[in-house]
């Protein structure tokens, strides 16, 4: 076998067992695209009737919370970032890395600190890498998240929150979250969104419609807000990181499946190439017998 | 007139149909809700939620906190964690 058809004969054979990596990884991330949606729609009623209760007490009682009032004069902001904990998933990570900058730099731009919270091993390293400051880190769960890592993240959330940021180094005015919302197996968009303060008004889901009643709270309106305030912030970091898992499926399958693709064109013009090759060889070879038989013939035709 | 119910936890919905009463424990104790009842909301103490379906059968659930809402006989009832 000649040199060159034996390279090509290489390449091939490791071009088809990636191919099969990539094939394996496009349908366990297909299959778990499915698994994802169905949380996101499992925790949907919970979250609606949470804004709807945040959006009735916001209304009709008048308290003044922390919670809901804008500080006169803030200075600092937290950012959550939501990616990914592993890669093979295009641009998704770095689509929301990206968002956070833009974020970072428009909160700048209004005079304001930032610090960052960071969810996920690739945006944990793109922080580190730059030695950048990183307020608080969670990473291992980004592709399947529970309630209690949700718990954990609000939770420093909002201590960071409550802490007054004039005076403590680690309070902060507002919360941003960055995460990528999965609108359809093939669109989904990093966006960036303020916690807090809230924005009541804006939800990501459709609130039931129809007027709000006039609540009677129990036990005040103030304890129900102080009580329902938190939960609801856990509510929609668990929503953003279910969204947020669901559309590194899909971008993790989408990546995969064009690397399958790849892979496939790469094979064929392997092949092609391949073919051209021995076909060169069995020509020259040919070509040398015939020329051997030639010059044999012509010098025994001599020499009689 | 019943009363239209709904049990949600963070991940699930975890009872939802139609009762006659329900009660439950808040900050300020024992309530009980029948249909008719005005607009309230108030916040769950760990305790037993039990719904009382139209069929008369009883289930009880331990929630660990959360919240009721009741409005126009329908009752929403949002909790972290539940246990039958």
């Amino acid at each position: 076998m000649g040199a060159q058809l034996r390279i090509y004969r290489r390449r091939m054979r490791s071009v088809k067992a990636t191919k099969k990596i990539t094939k394996a990884m496009e349908l366990i991330s297909a299959s778990r695209i499915v698994k994802a949606q169905q949380r996101v729609t499992a925790s949907t009623p919970y979250a609606n009737e949470l804004t709807r209760a945040v959006s009735a007490v916001a209304t009709y009682s008048s308290t003044n919370h922390p919670l809901t009032t804008p500080s006169p004069n803030p200075i600092r902001a937290a950012i959550l970032i939501i990616s990914a904990d592993r890669g093979m998933a295009g641009a998704y990570s770095n689509n929301a890395i990206k968002e956070g900058e833009q974020l970072a730099t428009l909160l700048r731009g209004r005079g304001l600190q930032t610090t960052s919270y960071l969810v996920g091993r690739k945006a944990v390293n793109y922080y580190r890498f730059r030695n950048r400051a990183i307020a608080g880190s969670w990473t291992g769960f980004s592709d399947n998240p529970t309630y209690e890592n949700a718990k954990e993240v609000a939770d420093a959330l909002m201590v960071a929150f409550l802490a007054d940021a004039q005076t403590e180094i680690g309070g902060v005015d507002e919360i941003h979250i960055v995460f990528t919302e999965f609108e359809s197996m093939m669109v989904q968009n990093a966006q960036a969104k303020r916690m807090l303060p809230l924005e009541v008004v804006e939800s990501d889901a459709p609130v039931p419609t129809g007027l709000l009643p006039m609540y009677e709270f129990e036990p005040s309106g103030e304890k129900v807000l102080n009580a329902l305030l938190p939960r609801y912030i856990e509510a929609r970091v668990f929503n953003a990181m279910l969204q947020s898992a669901a559309s590194e499926h899909a971008a993790r399958r989408r990546a995969m499946k064009s690397a399958t693709d790849n892979a496939d064109e790469l094979i064929k013009s392997l092949t092609r190439l391949a073919n051209a090759a021995r076909q060169a060889e069995i020509t020259q070879e040919i070509s040398e017998i015939v020329g051997g038989a030639d010059a044999l013939a012509s010098a025994s035709a001599g020499s009689e | 007139m019943t009363l239209n119910v709904e049990l949600v936890s963070p991940t699930q919905r975890v009872w939802s149909g139609v009762a006659t009463s329900i009660s439950a424990r808040t900050t300020d104790g024992d309530l009980g809700v029948l249909t008719g009842h005005t607009p309230l909301f108030g916040v769950l103490v760990d305790g037993v939620v039990s719904i009382t379906a139209v069929d008369g059968s009883t289930t009880d659930f331990n929630v660990s906190g959360g919240f009721l809402s009741v409005s126009n006989n329908s009752v929403s009832i949002l909790t972290e964690t539940v246990s039958s």
